[in-house]
């Protein structure tokens, strides 16, 4: 491996580098964010609802459990090769941790603080905005951190139908037999993974010190 | 008032039940002590009043509503409800624990900044310190005090208090114990108050339930539960030197003795010594206007002096006194400290409410002797 020349050449492409960055960020912000309340509105439900909860959990889990090439093979004839298709895998990706950690988030909840509430006279939309999410929160954020640096990862694979990314490179980079492409890919991704785990790190260790 | 009615809760999967057809009534203004051994059915039932648990038979009653035709949340916002296990909410501040019924109830946010440091300062805890800590900062007492502050953040009528000195050292718990009575005797909340422990029951209770898996044993007065035990299970939870336990634990309003002669500062000796005759104390208690307890004259006194002199002229300072919340203990300290044979009974604006005399006291001693 030659050090000096995958220098060169990533100096040489940075420009391309950052936009397909930017792209991959867009396409992780985006799943990310209907991921979030998608999962968080299903996390709330199913705690209601024992057979519901098992329903749902079971379900994230063979989500995951499809290979993401498949899966997006799957989606292709919904949403088409492009954008739409890769921003609905990485949501379905994302649920499992979400949903579950705002489930477990809430079911952890110490039941004397809950009867506490409900035998004040807290209306149930109170307890779930005032108590019950509030003291989940440091659980369903370590959720979310796990299911974003998951599918930036995932969010790779998107770029071979289309949804472009980072992907691009590696792609792009193994079609043409060129490592240096494939490296430089597959570098960035792990970069932004780091830094992008790192920061909500440091937003959930704020949210459980508080 | 709260009234039972054949109370029956039986949990799913259990064949004995939690609380066996139960009726309770307590009135207005009262406080019931529910006592009895761990798991008999108290949280149970006080759970049945704020329909956290719906009973399996019978019916409950307040101020003649039956519950279960009253919207649970808003029968709950009008009942305080301190639960065993404490429950404050450990991300909000104690301010905002104590703040959360006057917010359900869209008080304005003055007003209520304005009642959370008043209840502070009722239960002991400077709001100046305490207003914006977590509970993790607080000791175990003093979340107990938060968790009665909550409760009666918004001034329900009604307070279920399910063991709510139960996790303090006994020290702090008797000065809890001593606060709260100081405080419902200005509130007159109606009150269930859960214990394990006979002597909280019979310092707090007007009355004290006894109960034993799940049945109603015994309902009755601290005073008559001491002095008439109704099994052997109840004997056995008063426990032995029931006597002393009575000077302790009786309260001198509970026994006091309300019709005592008096006389005013300017009768004459004559009529005072008329007054002297007919009563079967051997003092005379002299009252202003007010009521207000000017002073005592004995049969000494009676003896010297004549006409031409008034009442006021010959009384003497009464130091022998003591308060309607005072104990007996506490009263029979008192004649012996003065050497007197009798205690005067002030209320709290030092107006006089009756007496008792040391003969009276050694009479309800000995009723409960054997
Ligand atoms: N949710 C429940 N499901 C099933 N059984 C219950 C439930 N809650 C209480 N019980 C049972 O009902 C009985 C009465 O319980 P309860 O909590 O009322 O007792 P308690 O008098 O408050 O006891 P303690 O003094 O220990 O607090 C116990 O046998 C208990 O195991
Ligand atoms: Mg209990």
């Amino acid at each position: 491996m030659d050090f000096q020349g995958f220098w060169t050449f990533a100096v040489n492409r940075s420009e391309k580098a950052w936009a397909l960055l930017g792209e991959h960020a867009v396409l992780v912000f985006i799943a990310i964010a209907i991921a979030i309340i998608l999962g968080i509105i299903i996390g709330i439900l199913i705690t209601y609802s024992k057979p519901a909860s098992h329903a749902a959990l079971w379900i994230c889990q063979i989500l995951m459990t499809i290979p993401s090439l498949a899966m997006f093979g799957l989606l292709l004839p919904f949403f088409g090769i492009g954008f739409k298709t890769g921003v609905t895998t990485l949501i379905l990706y994302s649920l499992l941790p979400i949903v579950r950690n705002t489930y477990t988030g809430i079911k952890e909840i110490d039941p004397s603080i809950l009867e506490a509430a409900q035998g004040m006279g807290m209306k149930e939309s109170s307890i779930l905005f005032r108590i019950k999410l509030p003291l989940a929160a440091p659980v369903i954020m370590a959720g979310v951190r796990t299911a974003t640096v998951m599918i930036i990862g995932i969010a790779a694979i998107a770029s071979y139908i289309g949804a472009g990314g980072l992907g691009h490179f590696i792609f792009q980079g193994i079609n043409r037999w060129n490592m240096n492409m494939v490296l430089l890919g597959a570098i960035a991704v792990s970069i932004l993974a780091i830094i992008v785990d790192f920061l909500m790190k440091k937003v959930e260790h704020r949210m459980v010190t508080k | 008032m709260i009234k039972l009615e054949n109370v029956t809760k039986i949990f799913p999967g259990s064949k004995q039940p939690a609380v066996d057809r139960l009726n309770l009534e307590v009135p207005e203004g009262e406080v019931c002590v529910l006592v009895g051994p761990s798991g008999c059915g108290k949280t149970t039932t006080m759970k049945m009043i704020n329909r956290l648990i719906e009973p399996s038979e019978g019916k409950i009653y307040i101020n003649g509503t039956d519950t279960a035709t009253v919207n649970p949340i808003k029968l709950r916002l009008d009942i305080g409800y301190v639960i065993q296990e404490i429950g404050l909410f450990p991300h909000l501040t104690i301010a905002e624990n104590i703040a959360t019924v006057p917010r359900e109830k869209r008080w304005p946010a003055d007003r209520i900044r304005a009642r959370v440091d008043e209840l502070l300062d009722l239960v002991g805890l400077d709001p100046e310190i305490y207003r914006n800590r977590k509970p993790s900062d607080l000791s175990g007492g003093q979340r107990q005090r938060v968790g009665v502050a909550r409760a009666m953040a918004a001034d329900p009528p009604i307070l279920l208090m399910d063991e709510p000195f139960g996790a303090v050292d006994p020290i702090t718990r008797a000065h809890l114990q001593n606060e709260f009575i100081r405080i419902q005797e200005q509130m007159k909340k109606t009150i269930i108050f859960v214990t394990h422990d006979i002597d909280e029951a019979i310092k707090m209770g007007d009355k004290i339930a006894v109960m034993r898996d799940g049945k109603l044993i015994q309902y009755d007065t601290p005073d008559n539960l001491l002095s008439q035990p109704a099994d052997d299970f109840v004997a056995a939870l008063v426990g032995r030197n029931r006597s002393i336990k009575r000077l302790h634990l009786i309260k001198v309003r509970d026994v006091v003795l309300n019709e005592i002669p008096t006389v005013k500062p300017l009768d004459p000796v004559d009529t005072v010594k008329q007054v002297f005759e007919g009563s079967k104390y051997r003092v005379v208690m002299v009252v202003n206007d007010a009521h207000r307890l000017m002073g005592v004259i004995g049969p000494e006194k009676l003896k010297r002096y004549g006409d031409g002199v008034t009442a006021g002229d010959i009384m003497e300072e009464c130091q022998s006194t003591i308060e309607l919340g005072a104990t007996l203990n506490d009263a029979l300290s008192v004649m012996l400290n003065y050497g007197e044979r009798y205690v005067a009974v002030l209320g709290r604006k030092k107006e006089l409410q009756g007496i008792i005399t040391l003969g009276y006291l050694l009479e309800l001693v000995k009723d409960d002797a054997a």
